[in-house]
């Protein structure tokens, strides 16, 4: 489904991804973890992407096209999502409002049936749903006054409807109560399905005891560093990123972003 | 100087044509009316070289040649309908190029006791004089634009909303203009508003153009909130594209009472709307919010004034702008808080939203404060869109161009949302979107 090749990125001129090699197949979960700047963000941001960051070298291919020749609308409505570390908030646009437009776009992108608002209330009650929110929430403005959490589940709720292929999710376990947590793991957990593929960024292991990864990725100054399976999670978690030093025999470089 | 003197000649003849015509209007009218005829003689309009009016030239108003209405006006009856709401069909006054059309207009639904009239008739019964006489003999503390319309008003709104009367139902005051023969018309429209004490009511005062082409509407509003009465008044403005709009409204609130008004600015080519609320007494409330959102060649000056003479007062103003194309905005908004006026509350903010390179705005916010215990805050910015949430939005699929009109939607929504009235609220966040070339329907 994805397949990165050697990606090297650049914002103002610092590198800050040095080759970065990934191949994420249907049905597998992949976790990408790292210290802070590390890159790990950033490559969540590349995939979606973001105008900030350039490609300097290498090349993403997803479902057999050059992602990285797309639009960041023309990827989304190809079926790839990212849910953000730091949600934006939208004030004067309901988060129904924008929820069915951005539904619809994406259905026009595919032929598909456009719904209208009250066929989309419909969708938009059983989705909100697999997140827990409240429909009060619908009402108000996209992110508008939310709590960090809420507003992560909010990303959530804007995956279910839009129902990606490929979903990265940015650290959404980051700032989040315990409850939050889990509400936000089981939600990922029940959109996910064998003709799917997700990439969760995270700092921290406690995320992937909910998400099970298939393939855990260390990523430490722009390259990964180890590859493994859930088990590196947790041998990560017991040895803290410090650890990787060792394990590549020089010592983990710290990129501010 | 040659301008000056032709559109003074143009006045001339105009006004001594409502004179003769009017020969049965009380003796105070005509002495008012001739002393603010004499008072615009002097002064002519106020020109950039005056502080006030610095960034807006209305030379081309005084250029150019009007034909005020004083007697009949075309009807425009099927017209209407695009212009009327159906909250207010049965308590509604029309006035087409500022000349009342009773036919059109109704306030059928309106309860017993609440005067809902055409100024000119008010005029006409001698209990009213008290409350409307000062307020043309005052025309002469104002400019050439306040002078002329207290010279050549022919009609007008009068509403006197009795003590302790709550009415629900919104009273629309509709202004609409139309050439008639081609010609530029002019309208000198004057509203008087009373709230009696502990009495509600909402008002919407709303500018049509129904033709195209240059046409000048020079509005003078006034409302009065006794203690403990609360007016809600909209205004909005959609003159057509090549109209001048010169208007003022004067609100004085008493003990405890409530003024909160919104003000969209849409249309015509030149505008300007000076709001001024003055706190006669302790405990009143004020909000003071409005939007202009404007592009081409628009040109939309909005000053304001809140006056803190009383303690205890509290005072809102939240102002957006949304400019496009080579349009130009001025706001200008003193906060005055006087001598004495402890407690005051007062908090003013101009928002402004530069969507093209050649849009331009002069925001100015002014406090001034002599009282050493009081919470004001003040703060005026301009920016453009934020890259990051046209990023947000385009990465859920929804393309540059649509991302743009959403977060412009947005912002001009925090003010539009203050019209509780369903119909006018839907009319305008259509056009808002419209006016954005989106084929976006929300709802």
């Amino acid at each position: 489904m994805l397949e990165i090749r050697n990606l090297h990125t650049s914002v103002d001129g610092n590198e800050i991804l040095k080759g970065i090699n990934l191949r994420v197949n249907k049905g597998e979960v992949h976790a990408i973890m790292g210290p802070n700047g590390s890159g790990k963000s950033t490559l969540a941001k590349v995939l979606a992407g973001h105008p900030q960051y350039e490609v300097t070298a290498g090349e993403v291919i997803y479902d057999g096209k050059n992602l990285l020749e797309m639009s960041p609308d023309e990827r989304a409505r190809e079926g790839v999502f990212m849910a953000f570390q730091y949600p934006i908030e939208v004030p004067g646009v309901s988060n129904a409002q924008f929820l069915r437009l951005a539904y619809n776009e994406r259905q026009k992108h595919h032929g598909e049936e456009e719904l209208d608002p009250l066929e989309f209330k419909d969708l938009l009650k059983e989705k909100a749903k697999i997140v827990e929110m409240d429909a009060s929430f619908m009402s108000r403005s996209v992110n508008e006054g939310f709590s960090g959490g809420e507003k992560k589940r909010n990303e959530i709720l804007q995956m279910a409807v839009l129902d990606p292929n490929l979903a990265v999710l940015d650290e959404t376990d980051s700032g989040l109560d315990i409850d939050a947590l889990r509400i936000v793991a089981e939600g990922v957990n029940k959109l996910h399905s064998p003709d799917k593929a997700v990439i969760l960024v995270t700092h921290y292991q406690r995320l992937l005891n909910y998400i099970i990864p298939d393939f855990v990725h260390v990523l430490s100054g722009g390259r990964i560093v180890k590859e493994g399976g859930k088990e590196l999670a947790l041998e990560l978690e017991e040895k803290g990123y410090d650890w990787l030093k060792g394990a590549n025999g020089k010592p983990a470089v710290s990129v501010a972003i | 100087m040659t301008a000056e003197i032709v559109q003074k000649n143009q006045y001339d003849a105009a006004f001594r044509e409502l004179l003769s015509q009017r020969a049965s209007e009380p003796s105070w009218l005509r002495t008012a009316r001739e002393a603010a005829f004499a008072e615009f003689e002097r002064t002519g309009f106020p020109t950039v070289h005056e502080e006030d009016w610095k960034y807006t030239n209305t030379s081309p108003i005084a250029r150019a040649t009007f034909t005020p209405s004083f007697g009949s006006a075309p009807s425009l009856n099927g017209e209407l309908r695009k212009f009327t709401f159906e909250e207010s069909g049965a308590s509604q006054l029309v006035f087409v190029n500022g000349v009342f059309q009773s036919e059109s207009s109704s306030t059928a639904n309106l309860l017993t006791g609440v005067v809902v009239t055409n100024m000119a008739d008010a005029i006409a019964q001698p209990q009213y004089e008290i409350l409307l006489r000062s307020d043309f003999e005052n025309g002469r503390q104002g400019n050439g634009f306040t002078s002329l319309n207290a010279a050549l008003f022919v009609s007008g709104a009068f509403v006197l909303i009795p003590r302790g009367v709550e009415i629900k139902t919104p009273i629309h005051l509709l202004f609409v203009s139309h050439a008639t023969n081609g010609d530029a018309t002019a309208a000198f429209p004057r509203v008087h508003v009373i709230a009696e004490e502990n009495s509600s009511a909402t008002i919407v005062e709303s500018y049509f153009g129904a033709s195209e082409g240059p046409y000048f509407t020079n509005a003078l509003v006034d409302v009065t909130v006794k203690a403990g009465a609360r007016i809600n008044h909209y205004r909005i403005q959609r003159e057509s594209a090549d109209a001048f709009h010169i208007a003022k409204t004067t609100a004085t609130t008493e003990r405890d009472a409530t003024y909160e008004t919104t003000n969209i600015n849409l249309g015509g080519l030149l505008s300007r709307h000076d709001v001024a609320v003055m706190f006669k007494d302790q405990g009143g409330q004020c909000a003071v919010d409005g939007l202009y959102l404007i592009g081409s060649d628009q040109h939309s000056d909005t000053h304001s004034v809140i006056d803190h003479r009383e303690p205890h007062c509290t005072s809102r103003q939240l102002y957006k702008g949304v400019l496009d194309g080579k349009s130009r905005a001025v706001f200008n908004g003193k906060v005055f808080v006087r001598h004495g006026a402890q407690q005051t509350d007062a908090q003013q903010t101009n928002k402004n939203l530069l969507l093209s390179e050649e849009a331009q705005v002069d925001t100015k916010p002014q406090l001034e404060i002599f009282a050493d215990d009081v919470k004001c805050a003040h703060g005026a910015a301009v920016g453009q869109l934020n890259e990051d949430e046209v990023f947000y939005l385009e990465s859920r699929g929804i393309n540059p161009a649509l991302a743009r009109n959403i977060l412009t939607y947005g912002f001009a929504e925090e003010v539009i949302e203050r019209i509780k009235i369903d119909s006018i609220k839907r009319e305008l966040d259509a056009f808002v979107l419209n006016r954005l070339h989106s084929d976006l329907e929300i709802s």
